[in-house]
């Protein structure tokens, strides 16, 4: 599935959801479906820059492809981070350099994540986007 | 209630519990501003037609009003500023650099009365305080004997957890060993009566938008035998009896020390704010926070794995717990959409926070137009928010 299709997929399931905190709910409940990372990937290395709350980011490859696997100390965050490993994992380096989109803009999440959290999305895109750059 | 007097309250149905942050400004404070913005909007202490002497005056106003309210023994001694930070900066670099070698601080202190010492290349000695956060005296004492002559830089008030220090013990036992004192009463002003002399306070650094007043205002008071001491870092306009290419000469205290035209507009909105509180009365105000202070902690202790960070004695305005296995600001975020306005988070008193091996907490800081039906509100979210946030 392209990261595109991924990113619609997300948008319909949430503007299920009229009411924040429904809504809320549903991205915590996402966030339980992490794996959590080995504690020795929980590293200043991984950590992403830019959260008010702990996201450590790590990568791992398949083929050509990416995966993301992160976790995160924060619960909403935890649902954030499903949401966007789910999206730029099983990709390829090209796509996800490519790809020049507003993630929480085109989710219509800017409204309810504050931006303090908006940065700290914007650090992991950022930080998936250096790993993508990588050799 | 309380509450009409702030206009805030009637046009917003967020229960506010967040005045440590910032206080609701009463609509006298409003219309004192655009009192003097729509209608005699002058410059201060330069120009002489009738608007600009009424500006000077109700500027100047503000000074008088505040040296009583803080018991201060002459106007000069009132310097106005930005606000706490900016009065903090001012001793740093009017007074203190090249003069201390150390300044003791306390471990409940905010970030104003950390880093400006830390970039000022000033050395400081942290005083310990016990497992209720209550300040150290005997640690105080010994830091003392070890550094005499020194500047205490303490906070009354502490944002975070609401702990009152001692401020009258302090200044005594520094007083003993030669030190000067800097009282930060950034949060203390909202809920306690500040006598500069009876505290015997050298330094006293107030917050107007904490005050229930206008934002970007403040003041520093100085204690007038030390005012020769100190030299202005910032000068300019305002601030000069006579120029020319050759020297300069100052004027004296305060305006020496006010370069630039001024917030005029917020200072005089201050003044209208220290006014309100003296007719409300700070007996007043102190009953009615004790009681919603006590009863938001009994009303919090009912909940389940709460963990507080201190115990209620000793404390006023703030209180800072945690919910076992969650985190604060996913509680901020999830009451924040039930209309509940609290902040969560480290408060800008990391140090502390990695003391205690958190990563911040969520605080809880009411004023005296809090209501008891605003706690239980706010408890209602707190326990939906939990039981959305736990597996």
């Amino acid at each position: 599935m392209s990261i595109e299709k991924k990113i619609e997929e997300f948008k319909d399931d949430l503007e299920l959801f009229d009411d924040e905190l429904e809504k809320y709910q549903f991205i915590i409940d996402l966030g339980k479906k992490l794996s959590p990372l080995d504690e020795k990937e929980m590293v200043e290395e991984n950590l992403v820059q830019g959260c008010t709350s702990k996201v450590w980011l790590v990568k791992d490859k398949k083929n050509d492809e990416l995966i993301f696997r992160a976790d995160s100390n924060a619960a909403i965050v935890k649902g954030l981070v499903y949401i966007i490993t789910t999206i730029f994992s099983n990709e390829k380096k090209d796509d996800i350099n490519t790809l020049d989109i507003n993630i929480l803009d085109k989710l219509n999440l800017t409204e309810i994540i504050t931006p303090n959290r908006q940065s700290g999305v914007q650090g992991m895109i950022k930080k998936i986007k250096e790993y993508a750059k990588e050799k | 209630m309380y509450k009409d007097y702030f206009p805030y309250f009637k046009n917003s149905n967020i229960v506010y519990l967040d005045n440590a942050a910032t206080t609701q400004k009463p609509q006298v404070v409003i219309d004192e501003i655009v009192n003097y913005y729509s209608s005699y909007c002058s410059n201060t202490h330069r120009s002489n037609h009738g608007n600009a002497n009424k500006a000077t005056q109700n500027y100047e106003h503000t000074r008088e009003v505040l040296k009583k309210f803080i018991n201060a023994k002459e106007k000069h001694e009132i310097i106005f500023t930005k606000g706490v930070t900016e009065s903090i900066n001012f001793i740093v670099n009017s007074y203190a650099k090249n003069r201390f070698k150390k300044v003791i601080i306390s471990s409940l202190e905010h970030h104003s009365n950390i880093v400006p010492w830390q970039i000022a290349n000033i050395d400081f000695e942290v005083v310990k305080c016990n497992e209720n956060l209550d300040f150290d005296y005997e640690d105080f004492e010994n830091i003392l004997k070890e550094n005499p002559n020194a500047l205490v830089s303490i906070t009354h008030i502490s944002n975070a957890f609401g702990k009152i220090h001692g401020i009258k013990r302090i200044t005594n036992l520094a007083h003993k060993y030669g030190a000067k004192v800097l009282v930060d009463g950034a949060q203390s002003l909202t809920h306690k009566k500040t006598d500069v002399q009876d505290l015997d306070i050298d330094f006293l650094a107030i917050s107007s938008h904490k005050t229930f007043g206008p934002t970007g205002v403040g003041a520093i008071y100085i204690k007038e035998n030390l005012l020769n001491d100190i030299l202005p870092y910032q000068t300019g306009g305002a601030t000069i009896n006579d120029v020319t290419y050759e020297r300069s000469i100052l004027l004296d205290s305060p305006f020496k020390f006010e370069a630039g035209t001024q917030n005029i507009a917020g200072v005089i909105g201050f003044g209208k704010a220290i006014e309100f509180i003296e007719e409300l009365g700070y007996e007043n105000i102190e009953k009615k926070e004790i009681e919603i202070y006590t009863y938001l902690y009994e009303e919090l202790s009912k909940i389940d794995d709460i963990i507080f960070y201190s115990d209620i004695k000793n404390s006023i305005g703030s209180l800072s717990f945690n919910i076992k296995n969650i985190m604060a600001e996913d509680v901020g975020i999830l009451v924040d959409k039930m209309s509940i306005a609290l902040r969560c988070g480290h408060h800008c008193a990391q140090p502390i926070m990695k003391s205690l091996g958190i990563e911040g907490t969520i605080r809880v800081s009411i004023a005296f137009y809090n209501e008891k039906e605003d706690i239980d509100k706010l408890i209602i979210a707190l326990k939906k928010a939990i039981t959305m946030l736990k597996d």
